[in-house]
């Protein structure tokens, strides 16, 4: 018998989150994203764990909060509009310093959009998920695999830097079909001494709060939690180079983006154009270093999106605009096609030869 | 295989309904004129039937599809030529149903006619390289859950155990004992074991009834 199993990608993001020690799943459908909620409905009740369908994406993210608050790994999923739902649940964890895992399978918009998959949600998981000075670290896989590694990943993070980690994804990585394996080591869970778990008259109460009356005192906090950013900004950024050695053009993109991408790379290096991929693995944190090496040494980045281009921005900051960095993108749904990509690259090397 | 006029192809989430679905109807055309397939899947958005519409009509097969499958509307809806599959007699369908017993409902409005009728298969489509029926116990349970949902009684089973591209020709081998054990429990003939189409002239007269596969292509862009 083969060690993998054949996985959707969401079945593959509720699994591990499972072996991750996740026993608390709270959501509200949302297509494409709702086989993590059906997943867990069936397979919570058979390890002691608590699946619960909540009246409202609202009331799911504060269900979130306050299992979180006890100390135990917990995650909600939802698709575009859902997450929109959730901003204020997203940022009174990140007041309370609260570690918690949100999926995010994008789907076309703005507004109701559309079910199809889109990319367009990335200003709003690196940028601005909510109100006041914060972020998510924000994972992009781009195979079912990595589906079920980040989501691992995800909940490490979360309980090692207390904030919400998402997992950033689109439909059809959510829809998609592979083979996984599942084969973890989950170290022992971290201690959470802030956790409120009952004193036993033993200890100080502790507060699980995102309220000072004190500006001074928010003040800090704010400061405090800037160091903790900048930290990470420094030590996690994740990507991947392929034919980047080199490559006079790159291509940059993330999730099902760079898997259409890389067809495209193959494709150009048949007809002899030297490009190379640089594919984001985190979002937040935004992989600075291969952009800014990638500026000395290519002609042009491409970046493609399935959004009107949003990445393009940070990789304009992280080339400091030393080279021309142009769009490929569908929205709406639709996907870039690799002859869209190799055009793309063709132009950039100066026209199909 | 001796072909039923309807072909009905249910089993687990994500067994692999729809590319044994599409084959099957390559198959039936070779020897029926009028070959319908039809896309009864309530529960899946994406991954459908229609995204083979091009090829089944370059073959000349009538594809039965909601018309917002596919589509940005978010609704299980089912298609309005549904019924010319029992009451159209020359028609020869193959039917693809949505996956577990939730898909199954779709079939709740059609299964009186087709007992009545008494021409079917009612085909159990089988994975062991899925999670939740990784062996024959679990994946009886499912079937029994399909039964009560859909009100038609399984016929017979293809085992369709694979793990995508990765497959490999001792993947296909192990699954034929779990494909044994559920045909003993339910007393259901094994149609068919599928195999891609790669696999097809290694593990020719080792395995009995044995179904080369052409996948489906739109997934050929992110591989």
């Amino acid at each position: 018998m083969a060690d993998k199993v054949l996985m959707k990608g969401n079945e593959a993001i509720a699994e591990a989150a499972i072996i991750a020690g996740c026993r608390h799943y709270f959501g509200y459908p949302i297509t494409p994203q709702t086989e993590i909620a059906a997943y867990m409905a069936k397979r919570m009740p058979k390890i002691g764990g608590c699946f619960l369908q909540a009246e409202s994406e609202i009331a799911a993210i504060n269900m979130v909060y306050g299992v979180s608050s006890t100390g135990h790994r917990v995650m909600t999923s939802s698709s575009s509009p859902g997450i929109s739902l959730k901003g204020e649940g997203i940022s009174y964890l990140a007041g309370a310093d609260l570690p918690a895992l949100i999926v995010n399978v994008q789907r076309g918009g703005p507004g109701l959009g559309g079910i199809q998959p889109s990319q367009s949600d990335y200003f709003q998981a690196t940028k601005g998920a909510a109100h006041g000075d914060f972020h998510m670290i924000v994972l992009a896989p781009a195979s079912v695999q990595e589906m079920a590694d980040l989501t691992v990943k995800g909940f490490e993070l979360a309980d090692k830097y207390r904030m919400t980690s998402m997992i950033l994804a689109d439909g059809t990585m959510g829809q998609m079909m592979e083979p996984v394996s599942l084969d973890y080591d989950i170290k022992e869970m971290p201690e959470k001494p802030w956790a409120t778990t009952g004193t036993n008259m033993e200890r100080e109460h502790n507060i699980v709060n995102s309220l000072f009356l004190s500006p001074e005192q928010l003040e800090t906090e704010n400061f405090k939690r800037y160091e903790r950013y900048k930290y990470i900004e420094e030590n996690e950024a994740l990507y991947e180079e392929y034919m980047m050695d080199d490559a006079e053009i790159c291509v940059a993109a993330f999730g099902i983006a760079a898997r259409v991408a890389k067809n495209a790379i193959n494709a150009a290096r048949e007809k002899g154009i030297k490009v190379g991929l640089i594919r984001p693995i985190t979002l937040w944190p935004f992989p600075v270093a291969p952009f800014k090496k990638a500026a000395k040494q290519v002609q042009q980045v491409i970046s493609v999106e399935l959004s009107m281009g949003q990445m393009i921005e940070d990789i304009r900051l992280a080339t400091e605009c030393k080279v021309p960095v142009t769009l490929c993108n569908r929205v709406g749904g639709m996907i870039p096609s690799p002859e869209q990509v190799l055009k793309a690259i063709e132009d950039a090397n100066g026209g199909a030869k | 295989m001796e072909f039923k006029r309807i072909t009905l192809l249910c089993g687990h989430y994500g067994s692999g309904k729809t590319n044994v679905a599409i084959n099957l109807a390559y198959l039936l055309k070779k020897e029926r004129e009028r070959v319908a397939i039809a896309d009864l899947d309530i529960v899946n958005p994406y991954f459908r039937t229609k995204d083979s519409a091009k090829e089944l009509s370059e073959k000349g097969i009538e594809l039965i599809v909601s018309e917002y499958a596919g589509s940005n509307v978010d609704i299980p809806a089912l298609p309005q030529q549904m019924y010319s599959i029992t009451d159209d007699k020359s028609l020869n369908a193959v039917i693809d149903v949505g996956g577990d017993d939730r898909g199954a409902l779709a079939l709740g409005r059609l299964s009186d006619a087709i007992k009545a009728e008494n021409d079917y298969e009612m085909v159990l489509v089988i994975n062991c390289f899925r999670p939740l029926t990784p062996d024959a116990a679990s994946t009886a349970q499912v079937m029994k859950e399909i039964e009560t949902a859909s009100k038609i009684p399984f016929t017979a089973i293809i085992n369709n155990s694979n793990i995508g591209p990765e497959t490999t020709k001792e993947d296909v081998k192990s699954s034929l004992a779990y494909a044994k054990e559920i045909s003993e429990i339910t007393g259901l003939p094994i149609l068919f074991t599928t195999v891609k189409e790669g696999l097809y002239e290694e593990l020719k007269g080792e395995i009995d009834n044995l179904l080369p596969l052409t996948l489906q292509s739109k997934i050929n862009d992110f591989t």
